[in-house]
């Protein structure tokens, strides 16, 4: 475990005490051994106690955490067989966006998701999880492909957002987000979306029109990037912090509005701190809600998915 | 970005005739792009259009509708609609229930967009239309909802849908409400789609982000006026993100054309017959007739006729000398 977040500087402090501790073994004394678990348990109580009531910013920092599970870690630990298929049959493949049938639970599931990649090599090659048009198209491919031989489609969220570039711009962002919003809509099978780490606006939301949509306890949905909000709204990005939590992107104040379906658990001090249990815990989400998904007859399952978004948005009347 | 002359709307809501947003009469507008110094009637007789450079200044979203729907037409609906504030933002000590307040008074208007339905030489469609002046366009719970009613009196009439976008994105003071109606307003679109209605986009300047990224790249037929700035990502974002420096006007109508992402880009003069011919070509089977809606029902269908045969009257003699202003 390494607590190497701002906030957690107690915890790391806690931690380092009880490896040094450690570090003496058999050499322990008895006195020290009794030290030892009581820097454990309160590091597990003060671990508790911060998670329990992270603010808005410091949920940022967990979901962008460098160690937290990405996709092909949850693809990895979830399913029992994948096959990744590549290609938007068009011009290219985006290695952002990663997917292909998978054995889920002794199902065949289309299973899509931002990937990050890890370290420098993988994080050029996975262009850190932002997705091109070609990633769209691609994942707009294999939702068809899912639609047609009726596998139901698993949706893995985690990007900053769709990638800025004047190429992306050349070849269409805009357009392919929407078609990808489009086609989901009327999607003929169950779509479950999982947020993962970060939900970064109309580029995650372009893999995530779901008939349930799950977010990790520690990951986060924004309409823009805080520091982006406040540069816009407060003018200087240092607000971040300030705008993170105007926009309640946290998966529990978005759980408290309603605007999600599921909120998922998370191990001890988050998703980095045991990508296995992260797994379990989403695959028994998974489960469950497909499972329930799945006693639906699909015209009644694309109506109801229907009303989901469209009944999304309060507002008044001015006398 | 000039400030829209006074009293241009003229439609057919008399509060947009008065109130705080009227400034006395300017005679000079300058142009924004080549600086040309243009006198404010030639100027709104040219349907605020540069002659010297071709510049479409931003209008407003009752100068649109006067511009495309036949005169007297169009009947809006939902005008009271407002936002909330579900989030309670706040920002730099003011929270989003004030912006409200003052954008509703400074431009007179409740809302980033307005909708209802009219005719276009006598074919009635229903539409949305946004205006830019309110918080920057951008698209709250309301603009999705105006935008996705519009949708379903298209369904309801079978009456073809125009959207006409000019926006910002989505608002960041409704956080996750403003990014779902990029979702809503696409699954309304498949809707129609499925129920074979059309659905024209019209991108006017600017036009980024959220609505980029769903109704305005939607369309069965995509429009767009010239030089307007369309994008997903704006050129400042591009800019910040990639460290270099786009050269003005990069992305924008020509440039979507060029890239196949748009049908046309037309010009302002033209946008009415365009529409109208298009009204023409995508006829929905089992249409509502226009006058139904309408209150006034038997006495509107010949009001149209006779709209019709003056608007093409109007539509020749543009041809000569550009007439027919925003205030119609």
């Amino acid at each position: 475990m390494v607590y190497d977040l701002e906030f957690e500087k107690p915890l790391a402090e806690l931690e380092k005490r009880i490896a040094s501790l450690q570090r003496k073994g058999e050499r322990l004394r008895p006195e020290e051994h009794g030290q030892l678990q009581e820097y454990e348990r309160e590091l597990r109580r003060r671990t508790e106690e911060i998670y329990r009531s992270l603010t808005a910013w410091q949920t940022v920092q967990v979901a962008r955490h460098k160690d937290r599970p990405y996709t092909a870690d949850f693809i990895h630990l979830m399913c029992e067989e994948f096959f990744e298929l590549h290609g938007d049959r068009r011009v290219g493949d985006d290695h952002a966006i990663i997917g292909g049938p998978a054995l889920f639970n002794g199902e065949t599931v289309m299973i899509i998701g931002h990937e990050k990649g890890r370290g420098m090599r993988e994080k050029m090659y996975h262009n850190n999880g932002m997705p091109h048009p070609e990633g769209y198209h691609k994942a707009i491919r294999l939702m068809e492909q899912a639609e047609k031989f009726g596998y139901p489609v698993i949706c893995l969220v985690d990007t900053q957002g769709a990638f800025p570039g004047l190429e992306d711009e050349e070849r269409g962002q805009g357009s392919a987000i929407a078609a990808s919003l489009y086609a989901m809509a009327r999607l003929r099978v169950p779509i479950i979306a999982a947020v993962i780490g970060e939900g970064g606006s109309g580029g995650a939301l372009a893999i995530s029109v779901a008939d349930r949509l799950l977010m990790l306890e520690y990951s986060i949905y924004t309409v823009a990037a805080p520091e982006a909000a406040a540069s816009i709204i407060w003018r200087d990005k240092v607000y971040a912090p300030q705008a993170a939590e105007a926009m309640r992107i946290s998966a529990r104040e978005l759980y408290a509005l309603g605007l999600i379906d599921d909120l998922v658990p998370e191990p001890l001090g988050g998703a980095h701190h045991n990508h296995r249990l992260a797994a379990e815990n989403l695959k028994t989400a998974l489960i469950h809600h497909l499972q329930e998904l799945r006693q639906i007859p699909v015209d009644r399952l694309v109506q109801m998915r229907y009303e989901k978004y469209r009944t999304v948005g309060p507002f008044g009347f001015a006398s | 970005m000039a400030k829209e002359a006074a009293g241009s709307s003229g439609g057919p809501q008399p509060e947009q005739r008065s109130g705080p947003g009227v400034a006395p009469d300017n005679l000079m507008v300058k142009c924004p792009k080549c600086k040309e110094i243009l006198y404010s009637r030639d100027w709104e007789k040219n349907l605020k259009v540069c002659s010297r450079c071709n510049y479409h200044f931003r209008l407003t979203a009752h100068e649109r509708v006067n511009l495309l729907l036949d005169p007297g037409s169009f009947v809006e609906l939902d005008a009271a609609m407002v936002s909330v504030d579900p989030l309670d933002f706040v920002s730099r000590s003011q929270s989003y229930a004030e912006k409200l307040q003052e954008e509703q008074a400074k431009v007179n208007l409740n809302e980033a967009a307005i909708r209802g339905y009219g005719t276009v030489e006598g074919l009635p469609l229903s539409l949305a239309v946004m205006d830019f002046r309110f918080i920057g366009g951008s698209m709250g719970s309301v603009v999705g909802e105006k935008v996705t009613r519009a949708i379903e009196l298209g369904l309801e009439r079978r009456w073809p849908v125009l959207v006409v976008s000019t926006s910002g994105g989505a608002r960041m003071q409704e956080g996750f409400y403003s990014l779902l109606q990029m979702a809503k307003t696409a699954a309304a679109l498949a809707r129609l789609g499925e129920a074979h209605i059309p659905y024209f986009s019209l991108i006017t300047d600017p036009t980024t982000g959220g609505v980029t990224a769903s109704f305005a790249m939607l369309g069965d037929v995509i429009l767009a006026e010239p030089g307007a700035l369309i994008a997903f990502a704006g050129p400042r974002v591009i800019e910040q993100f990639m460290h270099v420096k786009l050269p003005e006007g990069t992305v924008n109508s020509e440039f979507v054309l060029q890239h196949g992402m748009i049908d046309a880009v037309v010009h302002r003069r033209e946008l009415r017959a365009t529409l109208a011919r298009l009204l023409r070509l995508y006829k929905v089977p089992g249409a509502t007739r226009a006058q139904q809606p309408a209150s006034a029902a038997p006495q509107s269908q010949v009001e149209a006729a006779t709209l019709l045969s003056r608007q093409s009257s109007q539509s020749r003699a543009e041809v000569g000398g550009g007439q027919d202003g925003l205030r119609s």
